[in-house]
């Protein structure tokens, strides 16, 4: 298991400075930001996936996932934090 | 980044609008090497055995839903059927022995342990007879230890003495827990054909070919099933049949990665994924609810057989392809007490046990968590039991009964147990007398399919 990449997913009603909170929190706990792709969906639905490098963070995973379920309570998103793994398996052969 | 996000997200949907899950991650250990002619050592070792292999399995599986974000429900274990272990032959031995699996569990937080069992297609020994007459005690007595009895194969046929005792068992076993439904019923499961690395309960044991020690992986995901089903609205059945494929793949994948990982990380080796749909009193998690997304008005219609041999067969090949261990029982389950879909089918009467008997034909078990009333014979329940070994034996599958004989209700009443055994309404049986077609006893021979050499 490539134990270093996580997909962080924001779903959520959109509006403005989503990307800059997420990416801010990230980037205080050191976490390095590999590839983003966000869109609106259906008018007023914000979608966001990042695949993320946690080697150099200052956090260990289970705590980075809590705080980023706060971050999301905080602005009433869900934000959900996994190894890339699961989407590999699914969705690869 | 080379998943896209679309596909991120339909993960992100299956499982927090679809209830996908991990339905069980069960460890399979054999407990040959815990024989003795004490039984009070028997039990020592048994606990000691299981504390030792298992006593991390809840933690690991804990640790793996954090990284994946896959809810894992439940941790399980299955043992060697206990009637090879203990050597004694009388029945309180083994009722001793239930609860030394009992304590066994609750120390390592299982909810579930399987293999109070015994292999009797052909015939008893003296274990065989005192593990049955405990079931009923040893059911009632404890919490989360879970018996099968085995009482037919395609390859020594039925026996029909065991038949009708396990009617008699499932009458005991009701009333010796009349106060809370006769919940003991829903822990006991007579098969014919039982496979060695099922993980779903009541009826998993770890079969005498299995390893030392095994983890094997239950995964569900009717409400994913469900929900592509009623987008495929207006395309044709083989369409529907490719797209149920594809989500079998994808939920079969998720499975693999979860035992190899679990596997992985306890050193123990990785047994089988069993792609089982498994339905939950959840709303929307209902199996019948997929027959019905695919238009019929209500699971017990003409044509619930046929749609429900589609899904079970397009589960099975998207699971084969999506990996190469698939075993257990893989398929569809159709337990009543456990589906809204089957309960609101149920109550209104057009879910008829005769309908529920041919969609077992089809699928991968049998009569699954029924309630019947109170007052139904032994001798009717072992003849149902017969029909659906027969159905088993002569087609080549397993097949079981989950009956449960609620004391004091009747047809229209209902019974709730609670938790994911769900709730049911007690459905109809035939009046009719079976009695001297059971009395006859003996063996059914095993069919001309039986012989393969």
């Amino acid at each position: 298991m490539s134990d270093s990449r996580v997909v962080v997913t924001v779903i959520g009603p959109d509006r403005v400075g989503i990307v800059a909170d997420v990416a801010g929190l990230l980037s205080k706990q050191n976490v390095n930001i590999l590839d983003i792709n966000q869109k609106v969906m259906g008018g007023n639905i914000f979608a966001m996936t990042m695949l993320t490098d946690i080697t150099t963070a200052v956090i260990d995973f289970g705590n980075l996932k809590k705080l980023l379920e706060e971050k999301g309570k905080e602005l009433g998103l869900k934000i959900h934090a996994q190894h890339e793994d699961i989407f590999k398996y699914m969705h690869r052969i | 980044m080379n998943i896209s996000p679309e596909e991120i997200l339909e993960t992100i949907e299956m499982i927090e609008h679809e209830s996908l899950d991990v339905r069980t991650v069960t460890m399979g250990i054999s407990l040959l090497d815990c024989s003795h002619s004490d039984v009070k050592i028997v039990g020592e070792r048994v606990i000691a055995k299981i504390e030792r292999l298992a006593g991390k399995l809840r933690e690991t599986a804990k640790g793996i839903e954090l990284d994946y974000g896959i809810p894992i429900v439940n941790t399980r274990i299955a043992i060697t059927p206990i009637s090879l272990v203990v050597a004694g032959g009388h029945k309180d031995d083994f009722i001793y022995i239930a609860t030394c699996l009992d304590e066994a569990a609750k120390r390592v937080g299982v909810n579930f342990i399987g293999g109070f069992s015994s292999l009797v297609q052909k015939g008893f020994t003296a274990q065989d007879l005192a593990l049955i007459e405990a079931i009923p005690e040893a059911l009632a007595k404890t919490e989360r230890v879970c018996s099968s009895v085995n009482i037919a194969s395609t390859r020594a046929g039925i026996n029909m003495d065991a038949v009708k005792k396990m009617g008699q068992v499932i009458k005991k076993a009701a009333e010796l827990t009349a106060d809370k439904g006769g919940l003991a019923c829903a822990k006991l499961v007579v098969f014919a054909n039982a496979v060695d690395d099922n993980p779903f309960m009541a009826g998993a044991f770890h079969g005498v070919g299995e390893p030392e020690c095994v983890v094997n992986v239950g995964v569900s995901g009717p409400g994913v099933v469900r929900a592509a089903v009623k987008e495929a609205k207006g395309k044709d059945l083989g369409e529907v049949a490719e797209i149920i494929k594809k989500v079998g793949f994808k939920i079969t994948r998720m499975g693999e990665l979860v035992g190899r990982e679990i596997s992985r990380r306890l050193n123990v080796e990785f047994g089988i994924l069993d792609v089982s749909l498994a339905p939950t009193p959840a709303e929307g998690d209902s199996v019948a609810e997929i027959l019905e997304a695919m238009g019929l008005e209500r699971v017990g219609a003409p044509g619930t057989t046929a749609a429900l041999a589609l899904l079970n067969d397009a589960m099975k090949k998207g699971g084969a392809f999506a990996s190469s261990y698939v075993g257990g029982l893989s398929g569809a389950f159709i337990p009543v007490s456990e589906d809204q879909g089957m309960i609101r089918a149920a109550r209104e009467g057009v879910l008829s046990i005769e309908k529920l008997e041919a969609m077992t034909a089809v699928c991968s078990v049998g009569l699954d968590m029924i309630a019947i009333p109170g007052d139904t014979s032994a001798e009717t329940i072992s003849a149902i039991i017969a029909d659906e070994a027969a159905i088993g034996v002569i087609n080549n599958k397993t097949t079981a009964v989950r009956i449960i004989p609620v004391p004091g209700k009747k047809v229209g009443d209902m019974v709730y147990f609670g938790g994911l055994l769900g709730e049911a309404p007690i459905i109809p049986v035939s009046k009719l007398s079976s009695k001297e077609f059971i009395d006859r006893g003996g063996r059914i021979p095993a069919p001309i399919q039986g012989m393969k050499n």
